[in-house]
C-alpha cells in the first residue's frame, strides 16, 4: 500500500489535469458553437434557415455584398445613423457627466445629499418602465422618429449611473491638487479643465466608450422612438431582418450582425481590463 | 489670516449699531421675493431676485394654472381635448411649481440668514464681492444644472407620467384623443388583485420572474466561480487564451447572440434539435412551444451570456489572494474543499458582493432576452402574458400589443417598488453610502 501511494497520487494528479482541460474544451465548444454557426449561416446563399447549414456546400458572400451594394439595403445608412447617435451621446453625455460628477465630488453645496439620493434612486428604474410616457412626450414635441429624440433620451438615461462612476473616480484624486491650484488663483473652470479632467481621463474614456457602444447594441429604445426604415439604427435594422414576418431573412441578419459583432467584440477584448475594472469600481464606489 | 482677524474686530464694533435689524421682519418682507434682500441693503441681489421671480410668475402663471387645472379635470370637451396632453402639461406644471416653491423657500431663508448676519454685525459686501460670492456658491449648481435638466425631462417626467397613468382608465377602448380619460383612484390595483384573470396572470408572472432572476443569476455566478477557480489552477497552461475565450460571450453584443440562440433552439429546423437531440435521443424537444422547455432554454442562454463578466471579476480577485493563506492551510492539512470554503469563497464574496447583487437586479429586468428569444411566448390560454413573460416584458406587451396602458402603469409601479426596496437595502450596505453619511 505504502508503495503504491505516490504512483496513485501522480496518476490522480494527471487525471485531474486532464479533466480540467476536458471541462475547458467543453466550454470552448459551447462558447464557439453559436458564434461559428452564425458565421457559417451567413455564408449560405439561400435567404432562410431551411436547408442552411453551418458548413455550406456552395458558400458565398452574397449577403455581405447585398448589404453594401443593393439599392434596397439601408445598411450603410443605418451605420451612419448609429455613428451619429453614438458620437453625440458619447461626447455630450460624457461632458455632462463629468460636470455633474465634479460638482458632487468636490463641492459641498446645499441639496447635495438630496441630489445624490435622487441620482441613486433614478438609476434604479429601467427606462422601459417609462416607455409609454417617452413615446407620448416625443410625440408632443415632434421628436418622434428622429435621431435627435433618441440622442436626448440616451444622454438623459446614461447620466445617473455614469455620474456615480466618475464621481467615485474623482473622489480618489487628492483634494490637495485643486486646493493648491486655488491658492495660486486658478478659477473654478481652470481647476476643472486643466487639473482634474486630464487626471480623470481613464474613467472618462471608459464612460465615453460605454456611451458610444450602447447605441450599437440597443434595439428596444430605437424600436419605440424610430418609425421609418431610413432612420433606423443598426441594431433595430438587423432586428427587423428577423422580426419581419413577410421577409424572414436570417442569413442576411447573420451577415449584418457579424459585421458589427466583430469590431465590438475586438474593442471589448482589447479593453477588457479597463472596462471590467471601470464597471467594478463604479459599483463598489458608487 | 490677519485680514480676517481685523474684520472680526470691526464686526465686534458694529455689533451694537445694527442689533435692531430684525430677521423675522426680513423673512416676512421676503414673502414678496426680493424685498427682504432690499431691507438687508443688498440692492442688486434683491432687484435680481424680484425681477426673476416676477418674470417667472408672469410667463408661467397661465401655463401653470391651466396645467394644474387640466391635471384635475383631464379635459372636458370630448374629441377636442386630449387628456394625454393635459396630463403631461399638468405634470410639467407640478415640476415647475415644485421648483418655484423651492426657490421661494430659499429666498425667504436667504433673507433671514443675511438679516441674522447683519444683526450680528456683518457688513454688507460690495457689489463686486457679492458677485464673486454668488459665483462661488452658485458654481456647483451651474455644473449640476444641465445634467439635472436632462434627468428631469428624460427620466423623472416619464416616470411621473407613468405613475399618474396608473390611476386613470386609459385602455384601448377609451384611448385619447377620441375619448377623455378619468381618474379612477386605486381601481386598477384593486382589479389586478381581485379580478381572477388578472390575479392569476400577475401571480404566475411574478413567480416566474422571481424564479428566473434567482436561477439565471445564481447559476451564472456558480459557473463563473467554478471556472475561475479551475483556470486559476497552477497546472493549467495557456491561461491567457482560455480567459480571453471565456470572456468572449460578454464581448459579443447580446441582442445578436440571443437572436442566434433563438434560431438554434427552433423546434423544427434549429440545430440543437436537428444535430444534437435528434441523433442522440431520437426525439425532439419543443423548445419554443412548451413553457417549461422555453424557461429551461432561457436560463441556459442567460448563463451563457452572463457568466463571462462575473468570471472576469472573480479571476481578478483570485489573482489578488495571497499564496500565504493557502500555504498556511496546507500546513494545517486542510482539504481542498475546506480551502475553498474558508479562503477562496469569502474572498470572492467580500470583493464582489455589491456587483453580484446588481446582477440580480439586472436579470430581474432583463427584457432583451425574454423578448428576443420568444417574445415572452409560448402564449398561454386565458392570460395576457406568455409563458415566459417576466414583469417588464409583460408590461411591454400590455402597452404595445394590448394597449392596456393603465394596467401596465399600475404593474410598473409595483415593479418600481420592488426594485426600489431592493436597491435601498443594497445601497445602505454599500461602502459609498457610509462614506456619504459623514458629510
Amino acid at each position: 500500500m505504502a508503495k503504491r501511494q505516490p504512483m496513485g497520487r501522480k496518476t490522480k494528479n494527471r487525471l485531474e489535469v486532464a479533466a480540467m482541460y476536458l471541462i475547458i474544451a467543453v466550454m470552448f465548444v459551447i462558447i464557439f458553437y453559436p458564434l461559428l454557426w452564425a458565421f457559417g449561416i451567413s455564408l449560405n446563399p439561400s435567404s432562410n434557415l431551411y436547408g442552411a447549414s453551418i458548413i455550406p456546400e456552395n458558400w458565398s458572400f452574397v449577403h455581405y455584398e447585398w448589404l453594401f451594394t443593393s439599392p434596397r439595403s439601408n445598411y450603410l445608412l443605418w451605420y451612419q445613423n448609429t455613428l451619429v447617435v453614438a458620437l453625440s451621446v458619447s461626447l455630450i453625455g460624457t461632458l455632462l457627466v463629468s460636470f455633474t460628477a465634479y460638482a458632487f465630488s468636490r463641492y459641498r453645496f446645499r441639496g447635495r445629499t438630496y441630489g445624490l439620493y435622487a441620482f441613486l434612486l433614478l438609476q434604479m428604474f429601467p427606462v422601459l418602465m417609462a416607455m409609454v410616457a417617452l413615446y407620448i412626450l416625443l410625440n408632443t414635441i415632434g421628436l418622434l422618429d428622429s435621431l435627435l429624440g433618441l440622442i436626448i433620451i440616451y444622454i438623459g438615461n446614461n447620466i445617473p449611473m455614469n455620474a456615480f462612476l466618475v464621481k467615485g473616480y474623482f473622489d480618489t484624486l487628492p483634494k490637495e491638487l485643486d486646493e493648491s491650484a486655488k491658492m495660486d488663483g486658478a478659477g473654478h473652470f481652470r481647476i476643472f479643465f486643466q487639473i482634474l479632467l486630464p487626471l480623470a481621463k481613464p474613467i472618462l474614456s471608459v464612460v465615453a466608450l460605454f456611451n458610444f457602444m450602447h447605441p450599437f447594441m440597443d434595439f428596444i429604445l430605437p424600436r419605440i422612438v424610430l418609425r421609418s426604415p431610413e432612420n433606423y439604427t443598426l441594431a433595430l435594422g438587423l432586428f427587423n431582418f428577423v422580426n419581419d414576418q413577410f421577409s424572414n431573412n436570417f442569413t442576411r441578419f447573420a451577415a449584418g450582425a457579424i459585421l458589427i459583432a466583430v469590431p465590438i467584440a475586438m474593442v471589448y477584448l482589447f479593453l477588457q481590463k479597463y472596462l471590467i475594472s471601470g464597471l467594478a469600481s463604479g459599483a463598489t464606489k458608487g | 489670516m490677519a485680514t480676517k482677524d481685523s474684520q472680526e474686530t470691526t464686526n465686534q464694533h458694529k455689533k451694537t449699531n445694527s442689533s435692531n435689524h430684525n430677521p423675522t421682519f426680513a423673512m416676512l418682507l421676503s414673502i414678496i421675493p426680493g424685498l427682504g434682500q432690499l431691507y438687508n441693503k443688498r440692492y442688486v441681489k434683491g432687484a435680481t431676485i424680484f425681477i426673476l421671480f416676477a418674470a417667472f410668475a408672469i410667463v408661467m402663471y397661465d401655463f401653470m394654472s391651466s396645467g394644474l387645472q387640466g391635471l384635475i379635470t383631464l379635459g372636458e370637451v370630448e374629441r377636442a381635448d386630449d387628456s394625454r396632453i393635459f396630463l403631461s402639461e399638468g405634470i410639467l406644471s407640478l415640476i415647475f411649481l415644485t421648483f418655484f416653491l423651492i426657490f421661494y423657500f430659499i429666498n425667504i431663508q436667504d433673507a433671514r440668514r443675511d438679516a441674522i448676519k447683519i444683526k450680528n454685525g456683518w457688513r454688507v459686501t460690495g457689489i463686486l464681492e457679492g458677485f464673486r460670492n454668488a459665483w462661488d456658491a452658485g458654481f456647483p449648481y451651474l455644473l449640476v444644472g444641465p445634467g439635472l435638466i436632462f434627468l428631469i425631462f428624460v427620466v423623472l417626467f416619464p416616470l411621473l407620467f407613468m405613475a399618474f397613468l396608473a390611476f386613470t382608465n386609459y385602455t384601448l377602448y377609451n384611448a385619447p384623443p377620441r375619448n377623455l380619460l378619468d381618474w379612477v383612484g386605486f381601481q386598477n390595483f384593486v382589479n389586478l388583485f381581485t379580478i381572477g384573470e388578472w390575479r392569476t396572470t400577475f401571480m404566475s408572472v411574478l413567480s416566474w420572474t422571481l424564479i428566473w432572476t434567482f436561477m439565471a443569476t445564481t447559476l451564472s455566478i456558480g459557473l463563473a466561480m467554478f471556472l475561475a477557480v479551475l483556470t486559476n489552477d497552477k497546472r493549467i497552461k495557456g491561461k491567457k487564451l482560455i480567459r480571453t475565450v471565456f470572456i468572449l460571450p460578454w464581448a459579443v453584443p447580446g441582442f445578436v447572440t440571443i437572436i442566434i440562440f433563438s434560431a438554434l433552439f427552433n423546434d423544427n429546423f434549429g440545430a440543437i434539435n436537428n444535430d444534437i437531440i435528434q441523433p442522440l435521443l431520437n426525439t425532439s424537444i419543443p423548445w419554443l412551444t412548451d413553457p417549461t422547455w422555453t424557461r429551461i432554454a432561457l436560463i441556459m442562454i442567460q448563463i451563457w451570456l452572463g457568466f463571462p463578466y462575473i468570471y472576469a471579476l472573480f479571476t481578478g480577485v483570485l489573482q489578488g489572494i495571497s499564496e500565504d493563506w493557502y500555504e498556511a492551510a496546507d500546513m494545517d492539512g486542510a482539504t481542498r474543499w475546506q480551502k475553498f470554503r474558508n479562503i477562496t469563497f469569502p474572498h470572492l464574496m467580500f470583493a464582489t458582493g455589491p456587483l453580484l447583487i446588481t446582477q440580480f437586479t439586472f436579470n430581474f429586468n432583463n427584457f432583451n432576452i425574454i423578448y428576443l428569444f420568444n417574445e415572452g411566448g409560448p402564449a398561454v390560454r386565458g392570460q395576457t402574458a406568455g409563458g415566459t413573460d417576466i414583469l417588464i416584458s409583460w408590461i411591454y406587451n400590455l402597452t404595445f400589443t394590448n394597449s392596456q396602458y393603465s394596467m401596465a402603469a399600475a404593474i410598473s409601479i409595483i415593479l418600481g417598488l420592488i426594485v426600489a426596496t431592493f436597491a435601498f437595502f443594497q445601497f445602505r450596505r454599500s461602502r459609498s453610502f457610509k462614506e456619504e453619511g459623514t458629510y
